[in-house]
């Protein structure tokens, strides 16, 4: 079965949940969107604009001393290396071109971390698009120097009050700015969630990641690597590095959710793990809910997984069994963020330390001869003073000890 | 019953439907009963009990608030419909307006089931469309629901016709682009929409816009079948002193609005 359809529909998961109000600019972006995959010159742009701009291809390292400690040979897919330091700026430079083509002068977008933000901000200011950022208050002020970023290169950040002042309701009120200014104004939606097309149009300007990823591992081994690993808040990392790999049935596919304190506590992110089939932001999915479906608030040391649905497509390959999904602690991701960091000299996002912890148990699981691919989605200079202040390297007055919850809303 | 009968009657007096909301629990649940029922008895003709819900992403900040103030004092969605229940008591036309994952979370045959067995007429879905509301279609012919779906200022001619083709009842058409909320402005695009939706059914058309007092509801009244009332309801009750305070001033604003849709007939087409 080929996913999604026309309607965009991956099984019972997608689709357009949305007032009546953005359905013609869904509409009109759907059919942009469309002749732009086809399209000579905007392929022949975007890929410009990924090569002399981001810097792809995005190398694939050999990972030898981490490979030795986790106990089977990883290679890292280094995304962290794009300009603006993360996968973000693929998507974002897609959706950017296309704005243009619109015909529309004004982006908008939500952030959890502030990489989004600031890829589309950084995007905003290549092609002259006037930029609101909303951000959830909770997250400006954990993830304060990407806010800094985003001002600098000329963007507008609104933190947003409402709610649980996190990704959310960011996306709350970037949805409800859409349906007054959707005239003139792009929704640059940061991951493989919201209403139809966005779930495969973001997935598609991610999937670069895995078509490099496969051709470089075929280059470097001679065959497909035997695992797949991503971190899933949204999912555009995942989706974009397995995506390419789908149809490789001997390839596994691993998600690794934010799992908080715990799935058990209730304090957590990893919505497929410890979620339900519902809508949420405009598409059926898996969303952390009550009884009532009212949404729950979601908990992780990770502003960027910190978020209670994931994207369509993701929903579909769990149900299938065609991908696997499990949660990663907050204390289990920041000891796979300093076996990282001491092993290999590099110091990863902590979204994607939640991907190196999941390698660890499929290497347990998998054996020594495996070859696991890790999608390094990002790296961690923005999240210097939150493991700063969790492994205590900050001073007398910041120390604190692992494990401690270092969420400012907490 | 359908709520479409309370616009069949307004029309006979030779007036507009006058429609007001609250969102259930606000600012309790005996609070927004006391403060429906005195929406009634000061001429409003048809009731929507608003579902609050966590993520209202086409409310502005004035619902937004009583929706907070209705989850943080507990509201289920069995007390909604026991607020259904409450207001259909008195003999007005009831309907749910809800965003569709609680909806979905219930189950909609069975929230169908039982909106019906409280004795309301339909449901306002701001966030389905007709594309994706297969279960409701079936859940409403099952019980005999009114489906009242939306339609905008950007919606096209096409797109009109296939959404009151799938409408029973009436017709909500939110007649400017944005959230919820009481305007100044008025609005050149509502009455260009109410003709556009003519021409598409015979089904008429209440018209959202951001109505806040009786000149406005007249001024919508001289074109539409109904003039809907939320986010002035609902100031009311935010600035009131007390729960009866507020009853007593929704009661004196819904009296105000009452005879705004009574007036201004002579343009009427």
């Amino acid at each position: 079965m080929s996913v999604p359809d026309s309607a965009g529909r991956f099984g019972p998961y997608g689709g357009r949940y949305v007032p009546e109000a953005l359905v013609a600019a869904l509409d009109e972006l759907t059919a942009a969107y469309e002749k732009a995959m086809t399209d000579e010159d905007f392929q022949g742009e975007f890929h410009r604009l990924l090569r002399d701009y981001a810097g792809r291809p995005s190398l694939l390292y050999d990972a030898t001393r981490l490979s030795a400690e986790i106990g089977a040979r990883v290679l890292l897919k280094r995304e962290d290396l794009n300009h603006t330091g993360a996968h973000k700026i693929n998507n974002v430079l897609g959706q950017a071109l296309l704005t243009q083509r619109m015909g529309k002068s004004r982006v908008i977008a939500e952030t959890g971390a502030g990489q989004h933000g600031v890829a589309t901000a950084t995007a905003a200011a290549l092609f002259g698009l006037e930029c609101v950022v909303y951000m959830g208050e909770v997250d400006t002020e954990r993830q304060a120097l990407n806010v800094a970023r985003m001002r600098l290169l000329g963007a507008t950040v609104v933190p947003v009050t409402s709610g649980s002042r996190t990704l959310k309701d960011a996306m709350n009120e970037a949805f409800r700015d859409w349906v007054t200014n959707v005239d003139d104004t792009h929704y640059v939606i940061g991951s493989v969630g919201g209403p139809h097309p966005f779930p495969v149009m973001v997935r598609d300007f991610a999937s670069v990641i895995g078509v490099e990823a496969r051709e470089q591992c075929l280059g470097l081994l001679g065959r497909l690597p035997d695992a797949v690993i991503a971190c899933v808040g949204g999912g555009s990392n995942a989706m974009g590095i397995f995506h390419s790999f789908i149809a490789d049935e001997s390839v596994r596919l691993f998600g690794f959710e934010a799992g908080g304190e715990g799935v058990e506590t209730g304090r957590h992110a990893a919505t497929l793990t410890g979620g339900s089939p519902g809508v949420l932001h405009g598409a059926r999915s898996y969303v952390l809910q009550d009884d009532d479906g009212q949404t729950l608030e979601s908990h992780s040391i990770s502003a960027g997984l910190d978020y209670p649905g994931v994207g369509p497509e993701h929903a579909w390959l769990h149900d299938t069994g065609r991908a696997t999904y499990a949660s990663v602690t907050d204390a289990e991701a920041m000891a796979a963020f300093e076996l990282l960091c001491r092993t290999e000299g590099i110091i990863p996002a902590i979204e994607t330390a939640h991907a190196l912890a999941g390698a660890q148990r499929v290497a347990s699981e998998l054996g020594s001869d495996a070859v696991l691919l890790v999608n390094l989605s990002g790296r961690g200079d923005k999240d210097v003073a939150t493991a700063g202040r969790w492994f205590g390297l900050l001073g007398e007055a910041d120390a604190e000890g692992p494990g401690e919850n270092l969420n400012p809303d907490a | 019953m359908s709520s479409g009968a309370a616009f069949v009657r307004a029309r006979g007096e030779d007036r507009a439907a006058l429609v007001g909301y609250l969102p259930a629990g606000f600012p309790s649940y005996d609070g927004c009963v006391a403060a429906l029922r005195a929406m009634v008895a000061a001429g409003v003709d048809i009731v929507e009990v608003g579902l609050p819900y966590s993520d209202p992403v086409i409310d502005g900040p004035t619902i937004q608030a009583a929706a907070d103030v209705a989850l943080r004092n507990g509201t289920r969605t069995t007390d909604v419909l026991r607020t259904v229940e409450a207001v259909a008591a008195t003999g007005a036309a009831v309907v749910v307006m809800t965003y569709w994952n609680p909806v979905l979370r219930y189950g909609p045959e069975r929230f169908a089931r039982d909106l019906r067995a409280a004795g309301g007429q339909g449901l306002i879905t701001p966030d389905l469309i007709p594309e994706e509301a297969g279960e409701w279609l079936t859940a409403s012919d099952d019980n005999g629901l009114d489906r009242i779906f939306l339609v905008a200022p950007s919606s096209g001619d096409g797109r009109i016709a296939s959404t009151v083709a799938e409408c029973r009842g009436w017709v909500y058409a939110a007649s400017t682009m944005g959230v919820t909320g009481a305007r100044d402005a008025t609005s050149a695009v509502a009455p260009a929409l109410v003709d556009r939706v003519r021409a598409a059914t015979d089904l008429p058309v209440g018209v959202g816009l951001g109505v806040s007092n009786g000149a406005q509801a007249a001024e919508v009244a001289a074109y539409a079948d109904g003039v809907i009332v939320g986010s002035a309801f609902v100031r009311r009750l935010l600035d009131a002193d007390s729960e009866q305070a507020g009853a007593t001033s929704v009661g004196e604003l819904a009296g105000e609005l009452a005879a705004g849709v009574r007036r201004q007939r002579s343009d009427r087409r």
